[in-house]
């Protein structure tokens, strides 16, 4: 919103203070001000009345004319002017020889063979307003010479506000609203509003209308005839234009000034077309024509201004093309309500039209002012065009008060909250120059909020603490540190997990972390062949292709993987990230966090870069848990899964996720020849995990002895079980130091190294747990090889 | 016999001076000086010489004697030494400017900032919490006094799912459940509630370079008895000064946000000027960066806090937003892509 700090200046007297500065402050206190400052008029000078004393056409150009000026100087100005609305008698703004308009000078200068002393300006040459079609006809009774800016306020410093600063402020859609900030921030009076009384039109006939609908809080009107004047004023018009409005014709300039002036809303209606204002919902959706010809849908929710059931406008948003002011209109309706915020809000969003009439009715408006917004529009009209009648009484239901608030509260409470000392005078002075009626004894307040505040924004005594505040100037407060009790600060044990497993992979095994989306993409998925797997919904993504939520991050790494190929033979990436496996039984979903990691290399066997993952795993395990992980074969359940070698880990007992390669048809989609294995783990699940702890043993001082025995078996499972049962506490390490495949046969050679911690071991006391483990494996038909 | 020993000496000095080889030495030696070496034999006939000549010739044997082990030491000498540089010549010159392959492992720029802010705030007695992404009305909305009617619920915003629940649009929709977590010990022990959740977010709209339908935010509250709107100020101008490693001149503006009262829109003084106006801050000299404010009664109350008693501050730092300054990222979407030529350019940075 743009505002005029000339307008401002008519409610509150601002002299001989820095209106920058000023600005600069209002944006610290008030709402945020977009950084350029306009100053209007400021290239512009040397512009004088000038009327044409005669006109004559240019021999040789038929859009030329010949003109003789009087700027009230002896002797009349020779100029040439293109202009299509000369004519003899006319009064225009003409720039002297001298004048400058933006970077240029005027200068005499020769024109299709005339000489041309000056210059006649249109008023978008002069910047008032995007009229170009013909040189500024001005009808004032001015003298002749006049200096422009001595008449019309060109000169003005506009500045604008960002509007989303302004939500919770419906005081401030308006410049008397913002003079009222700009006299409690200078410590001036604010003037009150020149209006018209309204109760002498009392006796005149009132208008028939009649709220019918909750939605309408209040509804005032007033019907006027007579108004011949159409051009307004051009002061009128130069405010409107430098506040972003165009000037239409004086009636719809009028109802904007007031908008702009007052932060409320008018509309005039043809009073022919409103004889019965009805002001209600229809239960059944119909189509509408609004003023701007465009057809809407309105729906059962939406308010309508109606005259008896023939509905005319869309409440609070814009009339409708049948009841608009047209040329042989002579008597109107002049139409100032407050309708309820949230529904107004509500119709814009569905008939995607917003207007600045909604969104000054979206901040919950002051009901209290419909009615002198009329005084004033009456007061303004009759400035302007002395023959404009009333002709009806004020007209007003008022059918839903706002709630009056008054809170109580004392200086130790403003205290408290500031953290510093703000005085009791302070605050009582900040509090009345913001129209806060404020009652004090001593250091206890109770204060009334003005009626333009306690729509919806002053409510509680927190709200009171900022308007004190923000006044006072945050940038004039003491700072100081908190002082409260020391407790140690215990670190969450998922949070620790999670960093120390981001640690592992990054610095131990150089993998890169990813961020990723929680949903499947539809796309994505379909170019690798991996199937959309059933999961809730979003309700209303705007990407259809990203509707369903993923139920594991492997699918997404997959596709990122895809995307990275060229990116290095080998890689490895992880990311620990959200999965929703459906809803459980409170219909919430059930969120999973997860690792996720995928290993790519075109240079390794599918085997090694397994186990390269499977002891990434192990080692986080470990490290973070002193725990060992269990796998076990688990069936393919999904397409991106290859059925051999997919192991579900668990730790504990605790079930963390799976390891396994993926799917050729997958994998061939990535890269034709390259080896891809992924795991995904729960790390919620594996936060759980009680740490073992590290168990220190002292080391013996005899010497080890270490046993070779190799096995005819598929795994090393059945071997390690057997080792284990033994219980031998003498078995220091167990390792796994070479396998050896012949034909159908597979041989695994395992060391097994003992000690004693107080002796050195013979031969036979290890042979003997040696033997125990053979005999084990024979039963389970696990051979020695030969 | 005299000249025989000559004969030896000399020829002794000129083989070992052609020697190259260690192994030649010790052949030599045994060839002179051993058992059956040639000087040896020459003693033995010491037998059939004169008593006169004996002495002397005896004397003039072991002169040789002594200078031939003396040279065949010295030679031993040379030979090591010379081994020696031939071992260390054997080692070639390696070429030192040859740039070193930095390829390791990366963190998630995300991640980098994300422990930075956790380190400082840790510092100053915070707690770091974590939060599921999907959320309720409740958490999201109801709790943090967002009515019904207000904007922010507008389904364009805000991701809802088939059961009513949605991807949180915000952080401060963990702040209901921080409050209920600590508020026993605030109320009982008078344990301040200092807490820090960073998380991930999600806003329903179309993703270009400055925006993103997923993002992350840093959510701060302190509560306590007195907490003030002076100290406020205090923490937000240490903590950025941290973060941003340099003294942070920051100022408030009043800023409308449903969950706390007054609220702020607090700017930092610009990183590149240092506030004298640049084209980065628009000629201001400001950086508009992150909303806070006095944390809202009605929110305090749905904690389970008395509002009359306890007072508290919140602020909400845009992780992203702070990674993209920090990085220079320019493209908002790089974060999310997966695209291992930007990202695994972010090794560590504590």
């Amino acid at each position: 919103m743009f505002l005029s700090m000339n307008w401002i200046s008519d409610f509150v007297d601002l002299t001989g203070l820095d209106k920058v500065d000023l600005i600069h402050r209002f944006s610290l206190s008030t709402a945020e001000v977009e950084n350029e400052i306009f100053f209007k008029g400021s290239d512009l000078s040397g512009i004088v009345v000038a009327e044409i004393k005669s006109v004559e056409n240019h021999p040789k150009s038929e859009k030329l004319h010949l003109l003789k000026v009087d700027i009230g100087e002896s002797d009349l100005v020779d100029v040439v002017c293109g202009a299509p609305n000369v004519r003899v008698g006319m009064k225009t703004a003409f720039a002297k020889v001298g004048a400058k308009i933006g970077d240029i000078e005027i200068s005499p200068r020769p024109l299709a063979g005339y000489m041309s002393n000056g210059m006649c300006c249109s008023e978008k040459e002069i910047g008032i307003s995007d009229d170009n079609s013909g040189i500024m006809d001005i009808t004032d009774d001015v003298k002749n010479g006049t200096d422009l800016k001595e008449i019309y306020r060109i000169d003005d410093i506009i500045f604008e506000v960002d509007n989303k600063s302004l939500t919770n402020r419906p005081d401030l859609w308006g410049h008397y609203g913002i003079a009222r900030e700009f006299a409690a921030l200078a410590g001036r009076e604010l003037k009150p509003l020149d209006a018209v009384d309204l109760s002498q039109y009392d006796n005149l006939p009132k208008v028939d209308m009649k709220i019918e609908d909750p939605l309408c809080q209040r509804y005032s009107c007033l019907q006027v005839e007579n108004i011949h004047t159409t051009v307004s004023p051009v002061n009128m018009r130069i405010r409107l234009y430098y506040c972003g409005m165009r000037a239409i014709n004086f009636l719809a300039d009028l109802t904007n000034y007031l908008m702009l002036e007052m932060g409320q809303p008018m509309h005039a209606f043809d009073s022919r077309k409103v004889e019965k204002i009805r002001i209600k919902r229809f239960p059944k959706p119909f189509t509408f024509t609004t003023l701007d010809g465009v057809d809407r849908n309105i729906d059962e929710n939406t308010l309508m201004i109606c005259n008896g059931d023939t509905p005319v406008a869309i409440a609070g948003i814009m009339g409708g093309l049948d009841s608009e002011i047209v040329e042989d209109t002579t008597t109107l309706t002049l139409e100032s309500a407050t309708f309820d915020a949230a529904s107004v809000r509500k119709s814009t969003v569905r008939l995607s039209h917003r207007t600045d009439a909604s969104m000054r009715y979206e901040k919950c408006l002051d009901p209290e002012m419909t009615v002198p917004a009329i005084g004033r529009f009456v007061k303004l009209m009759q400035d302007t065009d002395k023959d404009a009648r009333v002709v009806s009484a004020l007209t007003d239901e008022y059918a839903r008060r706002y709630d009056t608030v008054t809170l109580d509260f004392d200086k130790a409470f403003i205290d408290k909250y500031t953290g510093i000392d703000i005085d009791c005078d302070t605050i009582e002075n900040t509090l009345n120059s913001l129209g806060f009626t404020v009652g004090k004894s001593g250091d206890k307040f109770s204060v009334t909020v003005p009626s333009w505040r306690a729509t919806k924004d002053v409510t509680i005594k927190a709200d009171i603490v900022e308007e004190i505040t923000r006044i006072y100037g945050y940038d004039n407060f003491d700072v100081h540190t908190a002082c409260a009790p020391l407790y140690p600060v215990r670190a969450d044990v998922e949070k620790t997990v999670e960093d120390r497993i981001k640690d592992i992979l990054v610095k131990r095994f150089s993998l890169h972390e990813l961020h990723s989306y929680v949903w499947q993409y539809y796309d994505e998925y379909k170019a690798l062949g991996i199937e959309i797997e059933d999961n809730i919904k979003l309700i209303n993504a705007t990407n259809p292709n990203i509707e369903t939520i993923r139920r594991s991050i492997v699918p997404t790494q997959l596709c990122q993987v895809r995307t990275n190929t060229s990116y290095a033979p080998d890689f490895g990436v992880f990311e620990i990230g959200r999965t929703v496996n459906g809803t459980n039984g409170d219909k919430l979903c059930d969120e999973h966090k997860k690792l996720c990691i995928t290993l790519f290399s075109k240079t390794k066997s599918l085997e090694k870069l397994y186990f390269e993952l499977c002891t990434m795993l192990c080692v986080c395990a470990d490290d973070i848990k002193h725990q060992k992980l269990d796998f076990k074969p688990l069936e393919a359940s999904h397409s991106y899964e290859h059925p051999r070698n997919l192991n579900s880990i668990s730790c504990n007992g605790m079930d963390l996720g799976e390891i396994g390669i993926v799917h050729p048809s997958v994998s061939k989609k990535i890269d034709k020849k390259a080896a891809i294995v992924f795991a995904e783990i729960d790390v919620q699940a594996f936060a759980k995990i009680e740490d073992a702890g590290i168990h220190y043993n002292e080391p013996s001082r005899f010497p080890e002895i270490e046993v070779d025995l190799s096995f005819v078996s598929e795994t090393f499972a059945p071997i390690g079980k057997a080792i284990a049962d033994t219980n031998c506490p003498l078995i220091q390490k167990v390792e796994v130091v070479d396998t050896y495949r012949d034909g159908d046969m597979k041989s695994i050679t395992t060391r097994l190294t003992f000690s004693h911690p107080e002796k050195t071991l013979t031969r036979e006391e290890v042979m003997a747990v040696a033997d125990e483990i053979i005999a084990s494996l024979a039963k389970e038909n696990i051979p020695l090889k030969q | 016999m005299k000249e025989k020993l000559e004969a030896i000496r000399k020829k002794a000095e000129a083989e070992l001076a052609a020697f190259t080889d260690p192994n030649q030495l010790e052949n030599f030696r045994i060839a002179v000086l051993g058992k059956k070496g040639e000087l040896t034999s020459i003693l033995k006939m010491m037998g059939s010489l004169s008593a006169e000549e004996r002495p002397v010739m005896g004397q003039m044997a072991n002169e040789v004697r002594v200078f031939i082990e003396e040279k065949i030491q010295e030679k031993a000498q040379e030979l090591k030494e010379l081994e020696m540089k031939r071992e260390i010549n054997s080692v070639p010159l390696f070429d030192i400017t040859v740039p070193a392959d930095l390829s390791r492992g990366s963190y998630h720029p995300i991640t980098l900032v994300q422990r930075q802010c956790e380190t400082i705030f840790k510092s100053m007695g915070f707690t770091v919490e974590d939060y599921s992404e999907v959320v309720t009305d409740y958490e999201c909305f109801e709790s943090l006094n967002i009515p019904k009617d207000h904007p922010a619920r507008d389904m364009q915003d805000t991701y809802y799912l088939e059961n009513g629940q949605l991807l949180k649009s915000q952080t401060s929709a963990a702040q209901n459940a921080i409050y209920k977590k600590y508020k026993d010990a605030l109320i009982n022990d008078g344990v301040p509630i200092k807490a820090i959740f960073p998380g991930r977010c999600f806003r329903n709209e179309a993703t270009d370079a400055c925006h993103e339908n997923t993002f992350f935010q840093m959510e701060g509250v302190m509560v306590d008895k007195n907490i003030s709107i002076s100290n406020l100020i205090y923490f937000m101008k240490t903590m950025l000064s941290e973060v941003f490693q340099k003294d942070i001149k920051v100022r408030l503006r009043p800023g409308f946000f449903p969950f706390v009262e007054p609220g702020f829109e607090l700017d930092i003084s610009c990183l590149i000027c240092g506030g004298e106006g640049c084209p980065s801050c628009k000629h201001s000299g400001w950086l508009e960066l992150c909303p806070c404010g006095m944390i809202h009664p009605e929110v305090l109350k749905a904690g389970g806090i008395d509002p009359e008693e306890y007072t508290g501050f919140a602020f909400g730092l845009g992780l992203t937003r702070l990674a993209m300054m920090k990085y220079g990222v320019k493209d908002i979407r790089d974060l999310n892509s997966g695209s291992l030529k930007s990202l695994s350019q972010f090794t560590d940075d504590e």
